[in-house]
């Protein structure tokens, strides 16, 4: 008896140590909720509003999964915003030539991918700074996307209500269809960085990148492959945000960036690479929607909107250097 | 006499106008043998096991495995002919678990590339076993960070041990490692050449070296200048010449191995 006790105990705290980050993304996250249930119990009790949560989450929680993939191998992708106006784009042209908007779908994926191959490539086959580089690819593509739409936007109300537009941005049972998108992501991610391959290899690359090579890991494919997982990714979430707004704009897209890097990192992935948690990132993401729609449910201005994310950011930074040193 | 499990002849390397290796002559006995790899640093000692272990290609030589030339030799070529080597910086990711360390680019998985994860751990527990290294404070899911030197060290060599190699280079295991650590790590290297493992022990510490190996060679400023059977020396006369070496510039060649046969 007394034997079984030990070894729950034991269980638990290795669950604990393993899951440390995204536990305390998590309590932060409760602690959050309880404020604002505390400062306004009919509005965060009210399940209306989190069916408005539900709309715009999913496109942050399939963002932030991917973007930790990049992340953990130790580099940082800040295209991801051009490249969701790229794939809408590419959406629109496809709907614009008569062809079939899931081809549109498909071509939106490939030019996703295609732009995720490329940063991989100028990171690891030119050793040029993900930082560096990819900033200059979101300007490359959001200008080319200006330059090819003459800044005009493209209506696209007529595809309410269609097949098409429900089973991207429809709902079930109530729930919208955008959170079964963002549900199936997260899984794949799960399953990609918890029990795969690809997961065991870009944790090893970005903890330790000269080992990896001398342990015979295809850095520079595994870099890429990180890469391109972010730019579909962008692509599916350039379907639901262009559908959602029902207009395609030249400058969609834009807004994303600091929100998705805040919410992986506020989710407990460190910058440094190697480690990290798509839990984490998920309830990052969280966060970060519930403070967005309680700052205003709670009756305080929207002007106070960007210092409580900057503030609630350095706050949870702070906590997982607390639970966590690096080493 | 069993024909050389490996052999290099003539190899050559330059790094920029730096000449890390001059046509170098170096092989392992078919029979498993330890061979203590001396030289001070920049002696070319790691760029002779990055060639070795297929990191590094030659500029020129050749390279033969029992008798066979090897053409394109890479790390992938060079695992397969069972060459395993212990870096000196243990190529470990630190903040990864024992199992995840010990399988890093060879990952145990199934159909579609999912880890088999609870076989990794199970694995790396009962490689840590063997090899010596046991705690209650570390299991095989334990980070790499929070532990010792020395098992850190095991895990680099529970790797190599794993995929039953053929030749083990251990690239200075002991430094910075206590007594007691430094001897299981010679320990585990006898084992292994009862095992079948021939091993290239790589060390500055020439008591080190003469403690474990049954050869020992001396590099020098990228040539082998010396090569000599335990047997035929001994701890201190390994000091003395060299000493010898480091006073007269690598010119002594000659009358030590003439002193010798």
């Amino acid at each position: 008896m007394v034997e079984h006790r030990i070894h729950i105990v034991i269980s638990m705290s290795r669950y604990i140590e393993k899951n440390r980050r995204a536990l305390s993304a998590l309590l932060f996250f409760s602690i959050t909720m309880i404020i604002f249930l505390i400062i306004n119990p009919q509005v965060f009790l009210n399940p209306l509003m989190y069916k408005a949560i539900f709309k715009t989450l999913p496109m942050f929680i399939i963002l932030a999964s991917a973007m930790t993939f990049v992340i953990v191998s130790g580099e940082i992708d800040l295209s991801f915003g051009s490249v969701v106006g790229l794939a809408g784009w590419i959406l629109v042209l496809t709907l614009k030539s008569g062809l079939s908007p899931y081809l549109g779908v498909l071509f939106a994926l490939i030019a996703g991918a295609f732009v995720g191959f490329i940063n991989g490539v100028i990171v690891t086959r030119l050793g040029l700074s993900s930082l560096v580089s990819t900033i200059g690819m979101s300007f490359l593509i959001r200008g080319l996307i200006y330059i090819g739409t003459k800044g005009i936007g493209t209506p696209l109300v007529y595809l309410v209500d269609t097949p098409f537009y429900n089973a991207f941005i429809g709902s079930i049972w109530g729930i919208p269809v955008n959170m079964f998108w963002a549900l199936g992501f997260v899984v794949l991610s799960l399953l990609l960085f918890n029990h795969h391959i690809f997961g065991a290899q870009i944790s090893c690359v970005g903890d330790n990148l000269e080992s990896s090579r001398e342990m015979g890991i295809n850095v520079t494919v595994i870099k890429t492959l990180a890469f391109v997982y972010v730019g579909i990714a962008s692509a599916i979430v350039a379907v639901q945000f262009t559908l959602t707004n029902q207009i395609f704009y030249p400058g969609s897209g834009n807004g994303l960036l600091l929100i998705v890097l805040a919410a992986v990192f506020i989710g407990g992935t460190p910058g440094w690479g190697g480690i990290g948690t798509i839990m984490g990132s998920v309830i990052g993401t969280c966060i970060i929607g519930v403070i967005n729609s309680g700052i205003i449910a709670a009756g305080i201005s929207y002007l106070f909107k960007e210092f409580f994310y900057g503030l609630i950011i350095i706050l949870a930074l702070i906590g997982h250097k607390l639970n966590k040193k690096r080493y | 006499m069993k024909i050389k499990f490996l052999e290099l002849k003539n190899i050559s390397k330059s790094f920029g106008k730096v000449s890390a290796l001059k046509r170098v002559n170096f092989y392992i006995k078919g029979e498993p043998e330890i061979v203590g790899l001396i030289g001070d640093n920049g002696a070319g000692k790691s760029t002779l096991i990055k060639i070795i272990s297929g990191i590094h290609a030659p500029d020129c030589g050749e390279i033969y495995i029992k008798g066979k030339r090897m053409k394109n030799w890479s790390v992938v070529k060079s695992r397969a002919y069972g060459v395993e080597t212990v870096y000196q910086d243990r190529a470990l990711a630190m903040q990864q678990t024992i199992a995840r360390n010990i399988f890093m680019g060879r990952e145990l998985t199934s159909i579609f590339g999912f880890v088999k994860s609870k076989l990794q751990f199970s694995e790396a527990d009962r490689l840590m076993r063997t090899i010596g290294f046991t705690s209650k404070v570390f299991a095989s899911d334990s980070a790499v960070v929070n532990l010792s030197g020395g098992e850190r060290q095991g895990v680099a060599i529970a790797r190599a041990f794993y995929f039953k190699a053929n030749l083990m280079i251990l690239d200075e295991p002991t430094t910075a490692l206590s007594l007691t650590e430094a001897q299981k790590i010679f320990t585990f290297v006898r084992q292994a050449k009862k095992g079948g493992t021939s091993c290239i022990f790589i060390t500055h510490n020439i008591y080190h070296a003469y403690d474990v190996s049954d050869r020992c060679v001396v590099l020098d400023r990228g040539k082998i200048i010396m090569e000599t059977d335990r047997e035929h020396t001994n701890a201190e006369q390994l000091v003395k010449d060299m000493q010898k070496i480091a006073q007269s510039d690598g010119k002594v060649k000659e009358d030590i191995n003439n002193g010798r046969s």
